[in-house]
């Protein structure tokens, strides 16, 4: 190849370029006029260093979750020797220790990691839809349906999470799905306060008499013009509420309600090492530092994310 | 259509409000005529019901009682699309009548899917260029245009689905004078070309003796005045609220306000 | 010459973005003091970020040689400090009232909230009834207990007047209050701001695009373009300005008396565009 193309391909792909494209004031496509409005989001979250810190922290998370198998030499389930590999300190092979079924903790903690990504990723999409879709129809609507709607709401507010799960894991028995059932039950009541309270802003605007009066029906106006007006401050929500999300199911495995042994999930992995706390510290406070870490990577995040969406609520 | 019916008839027109331990009532007995084609001012005190005519009109307000006629037919609060359609309202702010988070492309297209017109594209640019918005604009979102842009946009947006009334409520009120002498001229050429009637309401006495042929003045839900334009230009209204508008109108005047009473 | 109320020198603000830094106002210099000044111009010009930046409400980055309000400067003071100020000693009508008012909040809370005084609900109440009535609207008792929506453009703006009348502040800054109200009721209502420019010695900035009411309410114009001051006049001589913008804008206005055909449309030239220091 000769130099001068490949000089070429070069400055095509350099940063200006690739800029004036996305900022332009004159798009050409509906898509070029999404990607611009994309990157300037990006560039202002990318601006606030906690912010990236937390979006670090979640796809290092991501990346523990999907590389699994590569980061770790031991299996999360599969014991080694009962009595040589039990209570192994940190360093050596077992670089944070075992525990007392003698298992490597880093692998439980890794493989861990996805336990906690699924439980988040399926409660977000249970609950954050249920709450923006009866949020918006109850504000948009009015009359008996909102007050019907809101009522309902309210009795699900009033269901304590911890007790509720409880509930489940008594009746159902515990398990990943009454745990994720459980906390998807608890959490869109609040999404759809939002939603309402968002809604009832915008529901006699100009722009959205404009739409009735085009002939747009109220289904096509709440999901063409009202839901994209609640989205951002319910993905800041929703982004917020993972580290509660996080610490739910932790606090449920703590209480062997969550998800059953030998799966590895962090709360119960704190809550299996706290009878040897003095002795054995490292059994529960490298999950417990795990936790802790993805809380805060997931607060960070949302806080960004507040400043870039929805920047009324600093 | 027969040349001598009026394009919008609106006989005894009462709109109540009813807000639980208030009730308003916005208008009392409206009635007017408009010719096909022609443009017709609505001043008067603020409050008096103005923006209420135009949202009845528009189908915005669902309970009214009175006749109300346009091209003939009899409008009903429950109205199929093809009434819908040909009366398209412009409204006060520009900047709180755009979609904040749909492109121009967007905002002018929904209006054509929903009433099943196909050749969008078409359409579209050549709306654009009848409110003189290059192509270039098409993209952009409302935060990305200025005042007069957006005004603009709100226009091609009420001419996309080609009515026959065009409800302008201030349209220009919130624009400089700059940017509302652009849309004074591209609303008075574009009823020309298009065969539009409008109704504008405004403050401004200037505004509508530009755009209007006639005007009526309203005060607390009734009409105390009809006039034609050149009275206006002249100066000739009779009703002493109407005086009283055309002295306000003339600027700042401590003895003039003493002298306002509450007709 | 008594003390001015406002000293504002060489006042700059600039926006950054990730598409590069936007000057908006650019070395803006005037003083006020218990006087009504008005600022004209089109729009983008910088009249409401230069308004919103005495009050340190401009989103946009600050700098000033001076700004200066009774004597005590504006620069750098503290949520508290700025929390006496603010809606106490200055306060600001915004352009829009449909965005300034909480959409979810009855007009008679708002109006509480903005006199957050001591004193019984009752009376606090009273007062803003009186408010209500003093910026001529006939039943205030209704708009008292409606939320915005229910209210017509213009009874929003006057609410948002009166909204300002009950904190009674040193200096009103009033961006485009009147815009849409009916010419009756704005004299009367710019009457009561001239009362109290007159009885109780407040200054009054009024930013508005009606230059024919600004020659006859204001004593002095600051005509603004592209962030810049270009002229500065007496408010009773602005029909005759010299500079060929000003000279635009009040070619632009449509005329009662002797409508044309066209408008005539500002041609602007860049030559007005003055170089900045630094
Ligand atoms: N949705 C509503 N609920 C209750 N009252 C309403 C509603 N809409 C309007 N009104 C009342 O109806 C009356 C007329 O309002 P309208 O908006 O028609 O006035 P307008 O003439 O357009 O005034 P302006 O010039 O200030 O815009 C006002 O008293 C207003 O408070
Ligand atoms: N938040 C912001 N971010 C970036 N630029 C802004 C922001 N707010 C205002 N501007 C820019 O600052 C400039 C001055 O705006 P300003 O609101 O002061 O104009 P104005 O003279 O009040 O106009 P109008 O008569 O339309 O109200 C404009 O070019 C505007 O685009
Ligand atoms: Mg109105
Ligand atoms: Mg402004």
């Amino acid at each position: 190849m000769s130099s001068t193309a490949s000089t070429g391909w070069v400055i095509a792909l350099t940063p200006p370029e690739w800029r004036r494209w996305l900022l332009t004031d004159t798009p050409q496509s509906r898509w070029q006029a999404r990607a611009g409005r994309a990157y300037l989001g990006w560039a202002a979250f990318a601006r606030n260093p906690l912010a990236m810190l937390g979006l670090l922290i979640v796809l290092v998370l991501i990346g523990m979750a999907i590389f699994a198998p590569l980061i770790t030499s031991y299996s999360p389930v599969v014991s080694g020797d009962t009595v040589a590999d039990r209570f192994l300190p940190p360093g050596g092979d077992h670089w944070l220790g075992t525990d007392g079924h003698s298992w490597d903790i880093w692998s439980r903690i890794v493989y861990g990691s996805r336990t906690s990504l699924l439980i988040i990723f399926m409660v977000a999409i249970t609950a954050a839809p249920v709450g923006i879709i009866i949020g918006t129809t109850a504000g948009y609507l009015g009359g008996w349906i909102d007050t019907a709607l809101m009522r309902l709401t309210d009795t699900f507010l009033a269901l304590p999470k911890l007790v509720l799960a409880l509930a489940f894991a008594a009746a159902l028995g515990a398990g990943m799905e009454n745990l994720i059932l459980a906390i998807a039950i608890t959490s869109w009541p609040p999404y759809a306060r939002i939603a309402r309270a968002e809604t009832l802003t915008v529901r006699n605007t100009d722009y959205i008499a404009a739409a009735q009066m085009s002939g747009a029906s109220s289904l096509r106006i709440l999901i063409g013009h009202i839901m994209p007006m609640c989205l951002p401050s319910l993905i800041v929500r929703v982004t917020l509420d993972m580290a509660g999300i996080i610490l739910t199911a932790a606090g449920l495995g703590f209480l062997g309600l969550g998800v059953p042994l030998p799966q590895p999930e962090w709360g119960s992995m704190v809550a299996d090492g706290r009878s040897d706390i003095l002795n054995q510290w490292w059994v529960c406070t490298y999950p417990g530092i795990a936790i802790f870490i993805v809380s805060l990577g997931f607060n960070l995040m949302g806080d960004g994310l507040r400043d870039v969406l929805d920047p009324r609520e600093q | 259509m027969n040349d001598n019916m009026p394009m919008v008839e609106v006989k005894n027109l009462d709109v109540t409000f009813d807000t639980g331990r208030h009730r308003v009532r916005a208008l009392a007995g409206v009635s007017f005529a408009i010719a096909p084609g022609e443009s017709f001012g609505l001043v008067g005190e603020s409050g008096s019901g103005k923006t209420t005519v135009l949202r009845v009109l528009a189908g915005l307000i669902r309970q009214w009682n009175g006749g109300i006629t346009v091209a003939g037919k009899p409008l009903t609060p429950d109205r199929d699309k093809d009434a819908k359609r040909a009366i398209q309202m412009v409204f006060q702010d520009p900047y709180g009548s755009l979609h904040p988070k749909h492109t121009v492309d967007r905002i002018l297209a929904e209006p054509l899917q929903i009433h099943g017109i196909g050749d969008i594209e078409n359409r579209m640019k050549d709306t654009l260029e009848q409110v003189q918005l290059g192509a270039a604009f098409r993209f952009r979102y409302p935060h990305q245009l200025s005042g007069g842009q957006r005004q603009r946009v709100a226009i091609a947006r009420a001419l996309i689905l080609r009515p026959k009334l065009l409800l302008l409520d201030e349209p220009t009120s919130a624009l400089d004078v700059s940017i509302q002498a652009e849309v004074l001229n591209l609303l008075a050429k574009l009823r020309h070309e298009l065969d539009l009637t409008y109704i504008l309401v405004s403050h401004d006495l200037a505004v509508v003796a530009q755009l209007c042929h006639r005007l009526a003045i309203m005060r607390t839900g009734e009409i105390v005045e009809t006039a034609d334009s050149e009275k206006l230009a002249k100066g000739e209204l009779t009703h002493p609220y109407s005086r009283q508008l055309l002295t306000a109108s003339k600027g700042f005047d401590r003895a003039a306000i003493a002298a306002f009473t509450d007709l | 010459m008594t003390q001015p109320i406002l000293e504002v020198e060489k006042l700059n603000i600039r926006f950054h973005s990730a598409s590069g830094t936007n000057h908006v106002v650019r070395d803006v210099s005037f003083t006020l003091g218990r006087e009504k000044l008005a600022i004209v111009g089109e729009s983008g010009s910088g009249k409401s970020q230069t308004a919103r930046a005495i009050l340190g409400l401009t989103p946009g980055q600050v700098s000033a040689q001076k700004l200066a309000f009774d004597g005590q400067s504006l620069l750098g003071l503290s949520n508290a400090e700025w929390r006496k100020i603010r809606g106490r000693r200055i306060t600001m009508v915004m352009q829009d009232p449909k965005y300034s008012l909480n959409p979810v909040m009855r007009i008679g809370d708002q109006l509480l909230e903005a006199a957050a005084r001591k004193g019984s609900r009752a009376a606090l109440k009273t007062r803003a009834l009186e408010m209500l009535q003093a910026v001529k609207i006939r039943d205030p008792e209704r708009v008292f207990r409606a939320f915005p929506h229910e209210l017509s453009g213009g009874m929003g703006q006057r609410v948002m007047i009166a909204m300002m009348l009950v904190t009674e502040p040193e200096l009103l800054i009033a961006d485009e209050p009147t815009s849409a109200l009916d010419v009756t009721v704005r004299l009367q209502v710019l009457a009561i701001l001239d009362d109290l420019v007159k009885t109780r010695d407040m200054g009054l900035i009024f930013i508005s695009h009606d230059l024919n009411l600004v020659s006859t309410f204001c004593d002095r114009v600051l005509v603004m373009y592209a962030g810049q001051i270009l002229e500065e006049l007496d408010a009773k001589h602005l029909q005759d300005a010299k500079h060929p913008y000003t000279r635009g804008l009040l070619a632009c206005t449509p005329n009662l008396e002797n409508p044309v055909a066209v408008l005539p449309t500002l041609q602007r030239d860049p030559s007005w565009m003055a170089p900045v220091d630094r």
